[in-house]
């Protein structure tokens, strides 16, 4: 928190070096700031030992704090590509790991033989080449350099998935049982997320950072409400940021994150609203809360502080 | 789950003068000696700062284990690690790269702030307050009073043990009324089911007869007919048990069932530990799947009454489904609801959030002891609140019943398998004459469903 509010004069040139120029959690702090991402001190010394240390970080918090946008930054930051490998349940090597090219494979073996190669061994040789071999985001995190590698949402993946991840995130290898072992020259800077839909195995947290994103405080969702949407007054943001506080004290199935704040204040940017009043409010709740429950929940109680009852005064609130 | 308001001491990240004098006192001051003044002492000096550090390091890794924090020597490892970047010249620097490096979850960052203060704040570490409900406690009478259709006061007339020719009778008994003799033979057959498992449709694909083309087989298969791809392999997903999910009601009114059904919970577990989810409910939602998976009943009993912190108090059933449908666990499983309905909270809640778990749940059984009574109607408010969202309502008082129970969780019994299969929960493989025979798995093996018995494939 006070890195973000006083930003270090040096950290300009920065901006698009590698990790060595990064000394210290506050400079990192500077420099997420800088592409728009506001970061607590946990979160950035996280970030900061992770790449200092060379360790995958594990991201978990709610949906919509801003986890996968945190990888994202990073790639801007390091000026390095994003590798994203999405997680979802029956993912397997063949698609995060390797695939061999199979029709170029069978097309290679047809040419062999009406070339008259008959030797076995020769044609294996031949068609398990890395020229056959289609690298799959796993694979090309470690033959790109330097890159962010994301997994995003771990928790959606079948636990055998985990033992995969296991060996390329411990040692930075793959290994190809035709080809031999593939070492990652310098290792990616890996972020891990997760929305805790499952446990993810405590082998694979081990060799991670833990962090915990939290929801972001009051202060802090108005900043980055004014940041991501220049268009936004600080009257808007506030009513905004003060609604979803409130949102997310309730008992609601789904507390709004972030990232439904921001669509939320987007779209009231768009119906040109310059201060929060429950006519608007009403009309684009949809943005904010994504179950009818929490919908009515909310209208009935009156929870964006300007209810049914409260109608006559609604909109000059308070200043 | 995140709760801004979780920190007690005020979040560490901001630093300054909120924070404790003892804690900087302890990381900076004599205990914990900063890296500047040990390079000014010489190199011997700095050796022995450097001892200093890790053996108070060391020490707080061991205070967060003896909390149950995971922090396990390789976490310690990266702790150190952690501290050599960041510098351990500041308390917060120490309390990030700790939680950063020693943490795995939610549930331990409590725990770790805990420690933290205690430890660098040179407290003795206390445990946590233990939130008592403020629940009137229901005692066992007042079910009595509420179906009076029960006589329970007959129960110890016979206390006979239960040899093989009477398991059969034994079978169908109440569990409430039964001596302590025979309810130990009773969870020694429990303690011997093996309970197959609906199946589910698993997005993981394996080598098979029909399905998707095998790239990979096919092309070894062809470079071992010397480049003819003669023979196409194929593959298509497989299957996963699909996950159940069982809550026991431990309040005053289930307290003659609790131990039964805990049982059958732990014949679950060992039967599918990754697919089973157990969880006692009263006052509150505790989970105790990691109790259930020791082997031995009797430990895993004994080490489940010591973690549930309210037996036979009152049932907010309501208030902890609600708190169960925010965890991921019931999406897409077969959920076990093991309770009289006697509920204490506000029913109408009890319905919504039944609502929503049948929305979620593969399917929802109830399992109501008192069912096995034919005079039994579901007149409690929450049974009447939560009966039009529930799949399966059966009883659960005799073995014979949870016999049934093992076999609906493995994709039988009526209303999913028609009636021509009726005949199975009956007379299929009963437990009681197996487990006479001998030991051994299989007292429930697979066969108690043909191929027609498989879970739908749809999630």
């Amino acid at each position: 928190m006070s890195q973000t509010t006083n930003p270090d004069p040096a950290a300009g040139g920065g901006v698009t070096g590698s990790a060595a120029g990064i000394d210290s959690p506050a400079k990192l702090a500077t420099l997420l700031e800088e592409h728009d991402y506001l970061a607590d001190e946990g979160l950035a010394t996280a970030v900061f030992l992770a790449l200092r240390m060379g360790r995958p970080l594990f991201l978990e918090g709610e949906a919509g704090v801003g986890k996968t946008e945190l990888a994202k930054t990073l790639a801007a930051i390091l000026d390095a590509p994003l590798i994203r490998l999405q997680c979802y349940e029956g993912l397997d090597a063949a698609q995060a790991l390797y695939d061999w090219d199979f029709a170029r494979q069978l097309l290679h073996l047809k040419a062999a033989e009406a070339a008259g190669v008959t030797d076995v061994r020769a044609l294996e040789g031949e068609i398990y080449d890395r020229r056959f071999l289609v690298a799959r985001p796993l694979l090309r995190a470690l033959e790109t350099r330097p890159c962010v590698l994301l997994v995003d949402e771990i928790d959606r993946a079948d636990d055998e998935f985990e033992a995969f991840l296991l060996e390329v995130l411990s040692d930075f290898t793959i290994s190809v049982p035709e080809l031999g072992t593939i070492r990652a020259e310098t290792p990616p800077v890996v972020v891990l997320t997760s929305n805790r839909t499952r446990e993810v195995h405590e082998a694979l947290k081990r060799r991670c950072l833990y962090h915990w994103i939290e929801h972001p405080s009051f202060e802090r969702e108005v900043a980055i409400l004014l940041r991501r949407l220049p268009a936004c007054t600080e009257e808007l943001a506030a009513d905004v940021a003060g609604a979803a506080g409130r949102l997310r004290g309730a008992d609601l199935v789904k507390p709004p994150g972030v990232a439904e704040t921001l669509d939320w204040a987007e779209a009231l940017l768009t119906l040109g609203a310059a201060r929060l009043d429950p006519g608007l409010a009403a009309v684009t709740l949809g943005a904010l809360l994504k179950y009818r429950e929490d919908q009515e929940a909310v209208r009935r109680g009156g929870l964006l502080g300007d209810g049914p009852a409260a109608g006559v005064g609604g909109g000059v609130r308070r200043a | 789950m995140p709760d801004p308001g979780r920190d007690p001491r005020g979040t560490p990240s901001t630093g300054g003068p909120g924070e404790p004098a003892v804690v900087r006192e302890a990381v900076g001051g004599p205990r914990v000696p900063s890296g500047e003044s040990a390079a000014a002492e010489g190199p011997g000096a700095a050796d022995d700062d450097r001892a200093a550090l890790v053996r108070a390091m060391t020490g707080f890794a061991r205070t967060l284990r003896a909390a149950g924090v995971p922090a396990d020597h390789q976490r310690t490892q990266g702790f150190l690690a952690a501290l050599r970047e960041l510098g351990a010249r500041e308390p917060r620097d120490v309390y990030w790269a700790g939680r950063l490096t020693l943490c795995s979850g939610p549930d331990d960052l409590d725990r770790y702030d805990r420690c933290f203060t205690a430890y660098f704040g040179g407290e003795r570490p206390r445990p946590a307050a233990r939130v008592t409900p403020a629940v009137a406690v229901t005692r066992f009478v007042l079910h009595q009073e509420g179906s009076g259709e029960r006589d329970e006061g007959r129960g110890e007339e016979s206390a006979a043990a239960a040899t093989a020719s009477e398991i059969e009778v034994l079978r169908h008994r109440d569990v409430a009324r039964m001596t302590a003799a025979e309810r130990r033979e009773v969870a020694r057959l429990l303690g011997m089911l093996r309970s197959a498992r609906e199946r589910r449709r698993s997005r993981r694909r394996t080598p098979s007869h029909r399905g998707a083309l095998d790239g990979r087989r096919t092309v070894r298969e062809a470079v071992r007919r010397g480049g003819e791809p003669a023979r196409l392999r194929f593959r298509a997903p497989g299957e996963k048990p699909r996950r159940v999910v069982m809550l026991v009601d431990v309040s005053g009114s289930m307290a003659p069932y609790a131990d039964t059904l805990l049982r059958f919970a732990h014949a679950l577990v060992r039967a599918e530990p990754r697919a089973t989810e157990v969880f006692s409910v009263g006052t509150r939602l505790t989970r105790v799947t990691a109790e259930l998976r020791q082997r031995d009943p009797a430990a895993a009993m004994d080490a489940v009454s010591a973690a549930i912190p309210d037996w036979s108090g009152g049932t907010r059933l309501g208030e902890e489904l609600k708190e169960l449908l925010r965890l991921p666990d019931p999406r897409g499983a077969v959920v076990v609801i093991a309770s009289d309905g006697w509920e204490r909270g506000d029913a109408s809640l009890l319905g919504r959030q039944m609502e929503r778990l049948a929305r979620l749940a593969h399917r929802v059984i109830w399992v109501n002891p008192h069912k096995g009574d034919p005079a039994y109607r579901p007149l409690t408010a929450g049974m009447r609140a939560a009966l039009p969202y529930i799949t399966d309502f059966v009883a659960g008082h005799s073995l014979a019943a949870f016999e049934e129970l093992a076999l609906r969780l493995a994709g039988g019994g009526p209303g999913r398998r028609g009636p021509a299969h009726g005949g199975h929960v009956r007379g299929g493989p009963a437990l009681g004459g197996r487990a006479a025979g001998g030991q051994g798995p299989g007292g429930w093996g697979p066969g108690g469903w043909g191929p027609g018995g498989r879970g739908r494939p749809d999630a």
